[in-house]
């Protein structure tokens, strides 16, 4: 850089002149705005904006000049070097707006390509739909009370007031666990239903008691389409003071309306287990024709074959006898109770025509049907 | 039991229009449960007469002797002239009065009856035969009808061919419905009309000239009335009526003695049996078996007695099963005119128990079981009496003599709260309501708020206060019952152990894992296939009585072969790539199972009694369980998948650990039906440090596939949930730890090591070593290969450092790793690659 100079006249200096400067800024503004990518911007800003540049040189010029015309010459040649600048920052968003813009169509793909990479499970649907009637239960404040498949005579049929002699004894298909003497009097069983466990919440417990007990049964039954010797059950109990049937009702209204939408009804029809009594069989109104297609021949009804209703369980107020089994005070507490079969809700809630498929685990039928139902 | 409407409408008076549905739903409303109600001759079109057959020609030539016959039907078919009609039975003669179709008329099938010509002649109708009137299966011939028929007369009504049956499924409390009588009380009650009570007859009063019958057990027999009818001709058949509603009462229709007593049982609900007197040898004795008597019963099988056996005997011994089967010395033959007829009532459980122990159930059997009116053995006695004597021809007649033996009894009384049934309903009855609905089913009612009930004799189900209640709430109507919500008490929710198990489902499903639920029933050949030694504790089962199948009559003590049969059976339906899993129980027997006490049901039993039954039943664990084939990670356009290996099946078994919140080690094990060099054992560790295996996981050993028919390399885990989760205390709250917002300092360390050294001892030595500052460590190669030499491996690790509180110089975070480079060394003799 050379030294001030006071005598020093600019106009004297050739790259500061005015039509120097205004030529290379020119010059440079030319040079960017021909600039048609990335590179060849950075090639005019290296040329027009680089140490070695004209205005570059010009600027450097300034340093020598006497005070009285650096002013003016230092406006002049950061004017041009600014519009310089300016014109650069521009033209590279221009520019890389425009690769980006290209890239980007450079880079689309074929977004509907399968994508199965990582394989799908699902829970099993009788599954599911036993939390699912759990939870309904227990938002309701009940409590969720599970026993042993293999049981105990006593507590599948004596304490149930089904005893020995009873016909209702043989209306049960039981399995009947071998003793060790290789007799069957084990006094052992699988457990027909989940009322067992019933009783051992009785048992344990003392009242108030609200539960559902959920849980897989057996009878010798043979698989088919309708009837499989391993199914599951869910029962609901409540001993309590002053319960009644219509308290019964009332809460089986609830549950299938929770389960099957607005307006289905239950219908109780007088019945007879041991170990209710009063006892009723569980209807629920259609909840596909809600009871339209009975005596209308030209839209049958393929859920409740035109009936109306549809069987689902039983119910009815805990027998006093099975009260004093437990050591509950009959005079003190009634309860009711009620079951429903699972397999038969997951027919008609979800229209599996064959009972068989539940039991097959073929990966087809279960995985439709996800992690809830 | 199945009730023709024809036959109901003879003891009610039901509306005119009222169809078989409509009085189904009345039923069903009163807890009669309706299964069916069945149209008989829906589709049977008249005009169908009775004619009189007054010529016949025997047709010659055809393959089969044909007849033509002229049959006179009055003014039925318009003209008054003779009917000719081409006939192939020849069960008839000239005069016989028969059951005549004319063209035009429609028989079930449909069958069109018209005019047509065949065996060359012309046939103007059809002459009926049982069968083709839809009135059974007897097609030996066509039906002749008794002499008295009118010509001309319409047949239809005649022989009752239309009508509705209600087939009912009776509960076993509802003893009194399997007769008319009870279902027709209970019609009468659903339609407030007066019931005709077919059981109110004269009776004449018991006397001492009836035959003899001595009566050795009043226990299991509190009555025995005994009638005799002399004379009946052999011959002599049921009539029309008797035999059209036993038959649509599901019953065959056999002789005029075995028809009346079916008819009377149907009638009046009690049992009937008929002896031949001629075959008996002196007086009936009613008493029980002795040990090793016998007896041939009416199905011709021979019976050998129990000493429980209620029999009726005479002279020369057994003669019947009492209230089960009538034995065959005494049966009613082709040439009996003197019958002895018992009506009996027999205590419900000896019967139901020898119906049990001889595997024969019976018409009379299922009534007894269920409780038979012992009042209305009078009854039914002189109904059969009344009916053998009015239809068993000319000479026959009652004998005056009258026995009955009769075992007193208590009346049953009931202390009842006039309120009672409002309680248990909910429903505001007033004490008028309830006598009023309980006299209507028979009972007799006294008090005014206490009330005492008196059931009556036909209802043996009625004993409680409860039992009251639901008549009255039955016969008010179930349907007026309010819905009403219980205050139910504020709950817990889900304990910690249904969470985790729910937890687990949800990760192994969200882990690509489909649920399956098989059956738990197996045979020990599932042992054999998956290679269980002897004497594997997985070999001792529960065992079934009574299996589904004789080949599979124990539970499974594991969930692996259950979930092989389902992979299996997945494979052959095509379904490929396959990750299943299974939740439930298995069964083990303890070491010694007492037989299980029947305890007392009136009162709670005691601690000591529950402890006995508890100790009867089969510890029952929870288990998981994964079997994986296939692609773990599926081949597709991105390039090559990746098979499922041993890996996977350790991998889900953390799935479930850490689903459920504990962790587990792994060391290597030899454990069936696992490959026995990748077989990983599956540990947790105790607060105390002890460890337990909970489980096994790797790939199955290539015999058992081979044995299974499953492809090579299957995957398999099995894990014990309860031991898993054993240190789980419930609510286990997670402590938040401190995180650290200084920067990490990596460092990656190659160790190499001989081949035997488990990875997971080398990881172990450096977390140790590597103290406090280390956050994290990750195994991330492994080689083997010429560079590091034969018998060992070159186990890479990246090694996160970090402090809580400051920047980690690079010296700190080297001598870190070098202490754990250090102790790895000293521990497992690695060396660090490359030094």
């Amino acid at each position: 850089m050379s030294a001030p100079n006071k005598s020093y006249d600019p106009v004297e200096v050739e790259a500061l002149k005015p039509e120097e400067v205004e030529r290379a800024r020119d010059a440079a503004l030319a040079a960017v705005a021909a600039a048609d990518d990335l590179a060849a911007l950075q090639e005019a800003k290296v040329a027009h904006t680089g140490d070695r540049s004209p205005l570059a040189l010009a600027n450097r010029e300034i340093g020598a000049l006497p005070p009285q015309a650096k002013a003016e010459a230092g406006k002049r040649v950061g004017q041009a070097r600014g519009a310089v600048k300016q014109a650069l920052e521009r033209r590279l968003v221009e520019l890389e707006a425009e690769r980006d813009a290209r890239v980007l169509v450079e880079e689309a793909v074929d977004v509907t390509l399968p994508w199965d990479r990582a394989p799908r499970g699902a829970r099993h649907p009788l599954t599911t739909l036993s939390e699912r009637i759990e939870d309904l239960f227990v938002a309701m404040g009940y409590e969720v009370a599970e026993g042993p498949q293999v049981e105990a005579e006593w507590y599948n049929f004596d304490a149930l007031n089904i005893l020995p002699d009873h016909p209702a004894r043989t209306m049960q298909d039981t399995f009947f666990v071998r003793a060790e003497d290789g007799s069957a009097d084990s006094g052992v069983v699988l457990r027909t239903h989940t009322s067992p466990v019933q009783i051992r919440t009785m048992l344990t417990r003392t009242p108030p008691i609200y539960v559902i007990c959920p849980g897989r049964v057996y009878r010798t039954d043979e698989l088919d389409a309708t009837h499989t010797p391993v199914f599951g059950q869910i029962e609901g109990l409540a001993v309590d003071k002053g319960l009644t049937m219509g308290d019964l009702k009332g809460t089986l209204d609830h549950f299938v309306q929770a389960m099957f939408g607005e307006g289905i009804v239950t219908r109780l029809r007088p019945s007879y287990f041991p170990f209710t009594e009063p006892s009723a069989e569980l209807d629920l109104k259609c909840f596909v024709c809600r009871g339209a297609s009975v005596g209308d021949p030209e839209h049958p009804c393929r859920t409740c074959r035109s009936e109306g209703w549809i069987e689902w369980g039983g119910c009815g107020m805990v027998n006093p006898r099975v009260l004093i089994a437990c050591g509950i005070d009959p005079e003190v507490y009634s309860g009711f109770a009620f079951g429903v079969g699972l397999e038969r809700a997951l027919m008609f809630r979800h229209n599996v025509e064959d009972m068989r498929d539940m039991v097959e685990g073929d990966v087809r039928f279960t995985l439709p049907f996800g992690m809830e139902i | 039991m199945r009730v023709p409407l024809s036959w109901l409408r003879e003891y009610v008076d039901l509306p005119a229009g009222e169809s078989g549905r409509d009085v189904a739903d009345k039923l069903v409303a009163l807890g009669l449960e309706v299964e069916t109600v069945e149209q008989l001759g829906a589709d049977l079109k008249g005009p169908l007469v009775v004619g009189q057959v007054l010529e016949i020609e025997e047709l010659e030539g055809f393959k089969k002797p044909i007849r033509f016959c002229k049959v006179d039907v009055g003014d039925a078919n318009g003209t008054g002239e003779p009917q000719e009609i081409v006939c192939g039975a020849r069960n008839f003669e000239v005069d016989d009065k028969v059951v005549v179709i004319l063209p035009g008329g429609v028989l079930p099938g449909p069958f069109e009856i018209a005019e047509r010509k065949t065996y060359g002649r012309v046939s103007r109708g059809m002459i009926c035969s049982a069968r083709e009137l839809g009135m059974g299966d007897d097609h030996d011939g066509i039906i002749v009808l008794p002499i008295e028929a009118q010509i001309g007369a319409d047949a239809i009504e005649l022989l009752g061919l239309v009508d509705e049956v209600l087939d009912i499924a009776v509960t076993p409390d509802r003893g009194y419905c399997l007769s008319m009588r009870g279902v027709a009380r209970e019609a009468a009650i659903a339609y407030g009309q007066p019931l005709r009570d077919p059981a109110l007859l004269d009776v004449p009063d018991a006397n001492g000239y009836g035959y003899p019958v001595r009566v050795e057990d009043p226990a299991g027999c509190d009555r025995f009335v005994a009638r005799t009818v002399v004379g009946v001709d052999p011959d002599a058949p049921s009539p029309l009526w008797v035999q059209r509603r036993v038959q649509m009462s599901g019953m065959r229709p056999i002789s005029l003695v075995v028809d009346v007593t079916n008819y009377v049982m149907l009638e009046l609900g009690q049992p009937l049996h008929a002896y031949d007197r001629a075959r008996l040898q002196g007086p009936i004795v009613v008493r029980r078996a002795q040990a090793g008597e016998k007896l041939t019963t009416l199905d011709d099988a021979e019976r050998t007695l129990d000493p429980e056996d209620l029999l009726i005997c005479d002279n020369r011994g057994p003669i019947g099963l009492a209230g089960v089967m009538g034995g065959e010395s005494t049966e009613i033959g082709d040439d009996t005119s003197d019958i002895v007829i018992e009506a009996a009532h027999f205590d419900p459980v000896a019967i139901a128990r020898t119906a049990r122990r001889h595997r024969l159930s019976s018409e009379a059997s299922r009534r007894f079981e269920r409780g038979v009116d012992p009042e209305a053995a009078r009854a039914a006695a002189q109904r059969a009496v009344d009916l053998l004597a009015a239809l068993g021809g000319e000479r026959a007649q009652a004998e005056a003599g009258v026995t009955e033996v009769d075992a007193p009894r208590e009346p049953v009384r009931i202390t009842l709260a006039a309120d009672h049934a409002a309680k248990v309903a909910g429903v505001p009855y007033t004490r008028e309501t309830v006598a009023q609905r309980l006299q209507e089913v028979g009972c007799s009612v006294e008090g005014i708020d206490t009330l005492t009930v008196g059931p009556p004799t036909w209802r043996p189900d009625l004993t409680d206060p409860n039992d009251l209640a639901e008549e009255v709430i039955r016969l008010e109507g179930y349907d007026r019952v309010p819905a009403t919500l219980p205050q139910v008490p504020a709950g817990r929710g889900l304990t910690a152990d249904q969470r985790r198990r729910r937890r687990l489902g949800r990760a192994l499903a969200g882990a690509g894992y489909t649920e399956v639920l098989n059956y738990p029933f197996l045979g020990q050949s599932a042992f054999d296939d998956l290679g269980l030694a002897e004497d594997d504790a997985r070999r001792r089962t529960v065992v079934l009585v009574n299996p589904i199948s004789e080949e599979e009559p124990a539970l499974r003590t594991t969930l692996l072969p259950g979930l092989l049969d389902t992979l299996r059976r997945n494979l052959g339906r095509g379904n490929a790539d396959l990750a299943l899993f299974e939740s439930g129980v298995v069964f083990r027997p303890n070491a010694a199972t007492p037989p299980a006490p029947v305890l007392a049901v009136d009162r709670r039993p005691s601690e000591e009694e529950l402890a006995a039954l508890a100790a009867a039943l089969p510890h029952q664990p929870q288990r998981i369980a994964v079997v994986l084939s296939g692609e773990r990670e599926r081949s597709g356009w991105w390039g090559k998948g990746r098979p499922q290996n041993w890996a996977d099946a350790i991998e889900a078994a953390r799935v479930v650990a850490d689903a459920v919140g504990v962790e587990l080690t792994v060391r290597a094990d030899r454990h069936e039906p696992w490959h026995p060099g990748r077989c990983a054992a599956l540990v947790a560790t105790a607060p105390d440090g002890s460890e337990r295996v909970v489980g096994h996981a790797g790939e199955l050993h290539p015999r058992v596939l081979k044995t299974l028919h499953l492809p090579e390399r299957v995957g398999a885990m099995e894990l014990d949930l309860d031991l898993l989760t054993a240190d789980l205390d419930g609510e286990h709250a997670v402590q938040a730890g401190h995180v650290s917002s200084y920067p990490v300092a990596t460092q990656d360390v190659a160790l190499v090591v001989p081949d035997s050294v488990p990875a997971a001892a080398v990881q172990a030595a450096l977390v140790e070593g590597a103290g406090a500052l280390l956050e994290s460590v990750r195994l991330f190669d492994v080689y083997t290969g010429s560079q590091v030499g034969e018998g060992s491996k070159s186990l890479a690790y990246a090694l996160r450092f970090r402090a809580q509180d400051r920047t980690l110089t690079v010296e700190e975070a080297t001598a870190a790793r070098d202490a754990a480079v250090a102790l790895a060394a000293e521990r497992t003799g690695a060396v660090l690659r490359g030094a």
